[in-house]
């Protein structure tokens, strides 16, 4: 009863989704995988991140994708210094309260961006926003095409970053035994707040990708950070490979789920994978640690 | 014993305020209060003494909400009776996540998230249901006369609270007291250690999740009473969900009076912000929002713990506590 001509775009349509979620979730499978945190304030910071490019636009008139570089300098930035200065000094080293930290900054963000921007939904608008793309029988929004190499594009740089240079190293040597690295004469904090901040950066990128066919609202957040957590714990946490192959396919889930079932239902099915997944597979769908 | 004379003179001032003040912002005050305490005990119940912390509370308010009007508009049942429904409920609601998490060794961030997952399902299932009005809400017919659980000044309102955070606070006074306090505490401490001891985590944690879900239910119902009105943002937004939490932890979790004079604390910040601000949207959760980090790291045992390093402190100076 679905032909090819309407699956088929769904299906793409779905992959640009996913790459987007995807470069959500590996910001927050990183600082996962070195922190052991589930860091609450990834949906708000992701947010701020779209507001500030939204401000780039209308204020300075800079090109979205212009705004890129700026917006990952300024997310790590934030990031590194969110971890140095709030986080860290607020766990006490519990884990318990860096989840309430982070909720309690989501919370402060999410409602300082309702004061400052109000409720409105918001939007840019460029020569490219409506500009497609065919392929086969499918339409595919330019941005969205974009967004879909940028993102893969960010996930190899990060990888990169991870397994070849010495930060990376560093940051392993952390994520694996922290008293350890610390002998090694590794800065534990220092490598830390630089997961935190490169975890931010992510979302800069995230950010400039999706504003050009994208909205921004104080709530825009909360939205992607289900999806996100879905994603990580699907893909297995602190997983970059899952995060990526995760995120496909949640994007693909909702958009053939939106087709059958309605759009708000469909989210509905997105949290069941969610509950199934913590429920039934915690160590999500790949992971090595059975 | 010594609980329930603390409790006795609580319930004493109150009440007596209640009664004696004719004073409108003075019983509004205090029923917000009260409310806000009832959401803070019924989170420290599962969080404070059982170490679980939910994200996702408003799931139980919400249900306790929505039976609560429904048994109303939809069954024509008295809303007196419809009350021990809308907690029945709740904690049906409280006994199917908690069996669900737990028996699937859910803890720490996993808990918080599937609790938080369930409530959106719940709101987003709300929004599209029959019988839940979808986004329009409910609104209960207006008829005051206390048979009818609505009341024609805040006074009522304030009375009912005051009977349930008491309920709250014996419950709590028990679990100070009772093995099965004893036996909580000991698996929010050191699960695998409870273990050893013969003690069965899965039944006790789904027991302190169940009782916290019946309170949230109440604490849902009595807004329903109050407000005439419920939909999905309220009953299951994380709004409802943030402030249980926030209660408990300002005023210092796994303790009697924590919930209580956390509760009060906030709800005498939100007046005063409302004083200082006027109505802007969202300031009030900033507040919120940065009291939680501030409490986290500077006073993490909240309010209660203050008072008792006080005392402490007092005790190590050779001051006399008996007195």
């Amino acid at each position: 009863m679905y032909s090819f001509d309407i699956l088929f775009p769904s299906l793409l349509n779905g992959l640009t989704t996913g790459a987007v979620y995807a470069l959500v979730a590996l910001g927050l499978t990183l600082i996962y995988g070195v922190l052991h945190i589930i860091n609450f304030a990834h949906g708000a910071a992701l947010m701020l991140a779209m507001y500030g490019v939204y401000l780039l636009r209308s204020r300075l008139g800079w090109d979205p994708y212009l705004s890129l570089p700026v917006m990952v300098a300024a997310m790590f930035a934030f990031g590194y210094a969110l971890q140095r200065l709030i986080i860290n000094r607020a766990s006490h080293g519990k884990d318990e309260n860096i989840l309430l930290v982070t909720l309690g900054l989501a919370i402060v963000m999410e409602n300082l961006a309702l004061l400052t921007f109000s409720a409105d939904t918001r939007s840019i608008d460029t020569a490219y926003t409506l500009s497609t793309v065919a392929i086969g029988p499918a339409m595919i929004a330019l941005p969205k095409l974009i967004a879909f190499g940028g993102a893969l594009a960010v996930a190899a740089v990060l990888l990169w970053v991870v397994r070849g240079t010495q930060l990376g190293r560093a940051i392993r040597a952390v994520a694996q035994e922290k008293q350890g690295a610390k002998l090694m004469g590794i800065d534990v904090e220092h490598a830390y707040a630089m997961s935190y901040g490169i975890g931010l950066a992510c979302l800069g990128a995230a950010a400039s990708f999706l504003l050009p066919a994208y909205y921004v609202n104080p709530q825009v957040g909360s939205g992607f950070v289900l999806v996100a957590f879905t994603i990580v714990v699907l893909g297995g946490m602190g997983s970059f490979s899952g995060a990526l192959i995760g995120g496909f396919l949640i994007g693909v889930v909702e958009s053939i789920g939106g087709l059958f079932l309605g759009d708000s239902l469909g989210q509905v099915g997105i949290y069941l994978i969610f509950i199934a997944v913590l429920l039934f597979r915690p160590r999500g769908l790949f992971g090595d640690r059975g | 014993m010594k609980d329930m004379g603390t409790i006795a003179v609580f319930v004493i001032v109150v009440a007596a305020v209640a009664l004696l003040s004719s004073s409108g912002v003075t019983l509004n005050f205090l029923m917000m209060a009260l409310y806000a305490m009832l959401m803070a005990q019924a989170w420290n119940l599962l969080g404070g003494f059982g170490g679980q912390f939910s994200f996702g509370h408003a799931l139980f308010f919400g249900s306790g909400a929505y039976v609560q009007a429904i048994a109303q508009l939809n069954g024509g049942i008295n809303p007196w009776l419809a009350l021990p429904l809308a907690v029945g409920a709740a904690a049906v609601v409280g006994a199917a996540i908690g069996a669900l998490a737990f028996r699937y060794g859910l803890k720490g961030s996993y808990f918080a998230l599937i609790t938080l997952a369930f409530a959106e399902v719940f709101r987003i299932l709300a929004l599209s249901a029959p019988f839940t009005g979808g986004g329009v809400g409910l609104m209960l017919p207006l008829r005051r006369a206390a048979s009818n659980l609505q009341f024609d000044s805040p006074r009522g309102y304030v009375l009912l609270a005051l009977a349930l955070v008491t309920l709250g606070l014996l419950v709590t006074a028990w679990l100070r007291r009772s093995r099965f306090g004893a036996r909580l505490q000991a698996v929010r401490d050191n699960e695998d250690a409870a273990q050893a001891l013969g003690i069965d985590p899965f039944r006790i944690k789904l027991v302190a999740c169940v009782l916290s879900g019946a309170f949230m239910g109440a604490a849902g119902a009595f807004y329903v009473q109050v407000f005439q009105y419920i939909d999905p943002g309220i009953a299951f937004g994380p709004t409802t969900s943030i402030e249980a939490l926030l209660g408990a932890i300002v005023g210092g979790m796994g303790t009697l009076w924590g919930p209580v004079l956390g509760a009060l604390a906030l709800q005498a910040l939100s007046e005063l912000t409302r004083n200082l601000f006027g109505a802007l949207p969202g300031i009030n959760m900033v507040i919120y929002g940065a009291v939680l980090v501030l409490i986290v790291m500077f006073m993490p045992r909240g309010i209660a713990g203050l008072g008792l390093s006080v005392r402490t402190a007092w005790k190590r100076r050779g001051g006399n506590d008996h007195g």
